[in-house]
């Protein structure tokens, strides 16, 4: 059965799906682009349906229908401080529906090769094609009915990848949804025997591989599904809440990946198109992510810092307190203020009063913007989305190289919950953990506050050098109500 | 105890060292304030004022010596006010210890103490009663005032019916205090102000003041004040002939020159020389700041204005803050009223003389009999030494261009490894896989290329909108349940149905909460 009808939606539908991430190179194409995307979906669905989707229509409806009701009531809901748990979530249910749609496949190839088992003896190849024609075989089936031992081989191993991946991607995302909503600690825990565990789970899937090539059967599939959760399980256990942006990306480059292998087991090429465009998004941007913290991917994934090659430097200085009061002499006094925000402006909730703030330091004519750090907050971007639902204009909010020049000709820095990405250690201290991770260089202003809730190290355990710098001076409190008390005062 | 302040008895000086403020102020401290009669008429402080703020009044020098046992007044004192000193009592006036030896030791076998406002060190918590400064800052500005008294144009350009007035232009030697106080007051007359410095970490405070630093083309000039208390040092005599040689080439252009150039504990340094005074424009001032110490200028004479024959007025008044009488009294007061209240930690009244402060020991030149000057170089460092800094290596055009040529031949030699070896994983993969799974692969591999090629473009700021429309389309998986889910099996349908509900729930809720977001980014 060939739909040209189908496969010409399809060509339709990937086409609006590269513009739609295209589109997204910038604000205002962005909102247009997205509509590609919706369009390009509801295509490919309702192709499906009128096409090779056999039957239960009206079933499929409904559930699309009731699932849809379901994300609409999540999206409307939503804060967007918890948009890294929500991105989380959304992954875990690719990932456990390319399992389903996985083993499902695998039915189907039993089904079928009972079906050709017993077919009549002594039929030509015509009359094979008649024979099958009258089993009512579903759409997936006919394919596979028509598959050469070779091709069942790699069929085979598209879906035993396929489920792998699915089953990393739902218990990996379904941890990174706890860390990241506080349900799970957040710190790096794991089991005894470490990635020597991760280590036997994947060679004991290999294993299983070899097996169900050679042999088909459900057992191997299933012991490989059991091993495939425990690594996505322990693997996300064992990376701490600040590496999350690198996790959920690569999260969500699984799932990309998950849907490809799909696509090659249905013999789909959009899903396969889909696939591949969403798991290179996802590995750019844990690329992005890694570089911005001058860490290699692998050492992300395998948690912790690495060890320091020497001493690290002495921090000489006090931490120096400042009220409120002092702050806002210094913001009513300044022509340009670049404010830093991080990860304790989203645990406080604070970027209302960032936004209040910056919009009456802008109507007194002076120059504020914002200076964004790569992996600021819990997901790539997160910090943007925060600003942006604050009603904070996009083009004040700066990417790290194209604010970092600025720093020495600027009158005040406000450092706002983020404590590595401003760590000077980074390019002074060659034995820091952290060195060579490109950071703000907020010191090289006249002046820098810190609001920080004590005089604790960041995520990293570092001592921060910046807290003792002359021109520091600590802004102890909470974000919320440290820009509460400091909003009256600017006049 | 008794402050009190004399009239100053030397000839055109009319500061007080004290002002009806800073005597409510002292007696605050808990002391008692008298004053000479008259002695702060010049400085427009009457004897009613004064009564007026609690201090008594005394008709005469001589009654004003005996009763106080705390001198403060502004000038050296004369000897005959040094024979009036006694045992116990303090005196705190300028001094001039280095040159006033006699009177020093005069005064150390008396038993008198003696603060010398102009030893207080330079540090930060000194500032207050930093006096030299204080009268400085005065002298700057007054120096561009009586240089615009003496010029005969205005400062400021202007095109006015009547024809073009050309800008004054001024150049500033020296942006010590006084410097950059006559900066600021030259450039706020709209005048076009050039300033030199040996120092040349100055230059941002002098571009700070509006006003344009002068550069010397010269590699050695980077004298480190911060190793002489931040005032300047010697220069090496080639520094010396290149600086006179750019003098010599801006004197015809400049208006108004004022000097404030000053070694501490020498001569002033000739900087403007007799040839440059005649290279000047006839109606040009010059006024020197530095006359008391023999001056900048070659010609000026120490406290007189004098006219040239090519007709450039010289000013070499040394009397710049008696000339503002009131405004330097009431800061010299303030200075005092500081020291002093360093003098009384306790507010009691009671002058506790403690020579382990840095500050008190610095300026106290005679205690307890014996002569304290010099005194040992301050704990606190004025100024943090300026870090040495390498400067980057200049690269020349030969070998940025080599650079380049081996950057890019690294980068062809990389794409080309990696695409030789992704054509042939391709092929060894194209030798053993079927064509129906290379067709497939090859709209895998195109699909990948094109999702970094467009992936890359994506602004950094609109990651989260990107993983959630990623999200959203990721569920695509939705197309592979809903073409199984026709099947006879239950099980199937089942697992089939359940794909198809997350799937909806992702579709959705991707796309709508991307639309969300992106609502959200709004243009200024």
């Amino acid at each position: 059965m060939e739909f040209g009808f189908t496969t010409a939606a399809y060509v339709v539908a990937a086409v609006l799906f590269i513009l739609s991430l295209g589109g997204l190179s910038g604000q205002e194409s962005a909102k247009r682009a997205v509509w590609y995307g919706i369009v390009g979906m509801a295509l490919a669905v309702a192709a499906t349906l009128i096409g090779p989707g056999s039957g239960y229509w009206l079933l499929s409806i409904l559930l699309i229908a009731g699932g849809g009701a379901i994300g609409y009531v999540v999206a409307q809901r939503v804060q967007m401080t918890e948009m890294p748990q929500l991105v989380a979530a959304m992954h875990s249910l690719v990932g456990l529906a390319a399992v389903f749609v996985g083993i499902i496949a695998h039915f189907e190839m039993g089904r079928v090769a009972g079906i050709v088992a017993s077919a009549p003896e002594g039929l030509t190849a015509a009359g094979m094609e008649a024979w099958m024609h009258e089993q009512h075989l579903g759409t997936f089936a006919a394919i596979i009915a028509h598959k050469t031992p070779i091709e069942l081989s790699i069929l085979r191993v598209e879906l035993f990848l396929g489920i792998f991946i699915g089953a990393v991607t739902f218990t990996g995302s379904v941890i990174a949804y706890g860390k990241l909503a506080g349900k799970v600690a957040s710190a790096a825990t794991k089991l005894p025997g470490g990635h020597l565990l991760n280590a036997g789970a994947a060679a004991l899937s290999v294993l299983c591989l070899l097996w169900y090539v050679n042999t088909g059967g459900f057992f191997p599939l299933f012991v490989m599904t059991l091993a495939a959760l425990f690594i996505g399980y322990h693997l996300i256990m064992g990376i701490g809440g600040a590496d999350m942006p690198v996790v959920v990306s690569m999260l969500n480059s699984y799932s990309g990946w998950a849907a490809a292998a799909i696509g090659f087991s249905l013999g789909n090429d959009l899903l396969i198109v889909v696939g591949a465009l969403v798991g290179s998004s996802g590995a750019i941007l844990s690329y992005i992510m890694c570089k911005a913290m001058n860490r290699s991917f692998v050492s992300v994934i395998l948690g912790g810092f690495g060890g320091s090659a020497g001493p690290q430097m002495e921090v000489e200085g006090e931490q120096v307190a400042i009220e409120a009061d002092g702050v806002a002499a210094a913001l009513n006094d300044a022509d340009s203020v670049i404010i830093i925000p991080g990860y304790g402006m989203a645990v406080a909730q604070a970027q209302q009063g960032v936004a209040e703030l910056v919009r009456k330091l802008r109507a007194k004519g002076k120059n504020v913007r914002f200076a964004i750090h790569p992996v600021a907050g819990r997901l790539p971007g997160h910090m943007n989305v925060l600003l942006a639902e604050a009603k904070v204009p996009y083009d004040i909010v700066m990417e790290m190289d194209e604010i970092n020049d600025d720093f020495p000709d600027t009158d005040v820095a406000i450092v706002i919950g983020s404590n590595d990405i401003v760590n000077p250690a980074a390019q002074e201290d060659p034995n820091s953990p952290i060195a060579g991770m490109p950071v703000l260089e907020c010191w090289k202003a006249k002046q820098v506050f810190v609001s920080k809730r004590g005089q604790g190290t960041g995520y990293s355990g570092i001592e921060n050098p910046l807290f003792f710098k002359e021109n520091t001076r600590m802004f102890y409190g909470d974000a919320k109500a440290s820009l509460d008390k400091l909003l009256p005062l600017i006049d | 105890m008794k402050i009190g302040t004399p009239k100053e008895v030397l000839e055109g000086e009319n500061r007080v060292a004290m002002t009806p403020d800073s005597a409510l102020q002292l007696q605050k401290l808990g002391h008692e304030c008298i004053i000479e009669s008259g002695a702060g008429a010049n400085a427009g402080f009457s004897d009613a004022a004064y009564e007026a703020a609690g201090v008594t009044v005394v008709k005469t020098a001589a009654a004003l010596w005996k009763e106080a046992d705390i001198i403060a007044k502004v000038r050296i004192p004369t000897d005959a006010e040094a024979k009036r000193m006694r045992e116990g009592q303090t005196l705190i006036s300028f001094f001039a210890p280095a040159e006033n030896e006699k009177q020093m030791e005069q005064l150390a076998k008396k038993g008198a103490t003696v603060v010398a406002m102009e030893m207080v060190p330079r540090i930060s918590r000194a500032q207050k009663m930093d006096a030299l400064s204080s009268m400085a800052n005065i002298a700057g500005y007054r120096a561009v005032i009586e240089a615009g008294n003496n010029f005969g144009r205005f400062f400021t350009g202007q095109v006015t019916a009547a024809g073009k007035v050309p800008p004054a232009k001024v150049l500033v030697v020296g942006a010590g205090v006084a410097g950059l106080a006559a900066i600021g007051t030259s450039t706020s007359l709209g005048a076009i102000t050039y300033a030199f410095d040996v120092r040349p970490e100055v230059a941002e405070q002098i571009e700070s003041m509006g006003a344009e630093f002068v550069f010397l083309d010269f590699d050695e000039s980077s004298q480190d004040s911060s190793a002489t208390g931040g005032y300047a040092a010697p220069s090496s005599p080639e520094f010396q002939e290149k600086q006179l040689a750019k003098f010599r080439e801006m004197a015809p252009d400049i208006d108004i020159v004022i000097c404030t150039a000053l070694i501490p504990n020498r001569p002033a340094p000739v900087l403007w020389t007799k040839d440059m005074v005649e290279l000047m424009k006839p109606g040009s001032v010059i006024v020197d700041l530095a006359a008391e110490r023999g001056g900048n200028c070659e010609l000026t004479e120490k406290d007189k204005k004098i006219v040239t024959d090519n007709g450039v007025t010289i000013v070499g008044y040394t009397d710049f803050p008696s000339r503002m009488a009131s405004q330097a009294s009431t800061l010299y007061a303030t200075n005092v009223r500081h020291m002093l209240t360093d003098l009384t930690p306790e507010k009691d009244g009671v002058v506790d003389h403690n020579m382990e402060d840095d500050v008190i020991r610095g300026a106290t030149v005679t205690h307890s009999g014996e002569v304290t000057f010099p005194p040992p170089p301050p704990k606190v460092q004025a100024i943090a030494a300026a870090p040495k800094k390498a400067p980057p290596k200049e690269l020349t055009a030969e070998e940025k261009k080599a650079q380049e040529v081996a950057a890019f031949k690294t980068q062809t030699k990389n794409q080309v490894t990696l695409i030789a070896i992704g054509a042939v994983l391709l092929l060894a993969v194209g030798l053993v896989a079927p064509a129906s799974f290379m067709q497939h692969f090859i709209v895998f591999v195109l699909s990948v290329f094109i999702g970094f090629q467009v992936i890359w473009n994506v602004a950094h700021s609109l990651h989260t909108p990107l993983m959630a429309v990623t999200n959203a389309i990721s569920s695509i998986i939705i197309l592979g349940a809903l073409m199984q889910i026709g099947s006879a099996s239950f099980l199937v349908i089942l697992l089939a149905a359940l794909s198809i509900f997350m799937a909806g729930i992702n579709i959705f809720g991707g796309f709508l909460v991307t639309r969300r977001m992106l609502a959200m980014f709004q243009k200024s």
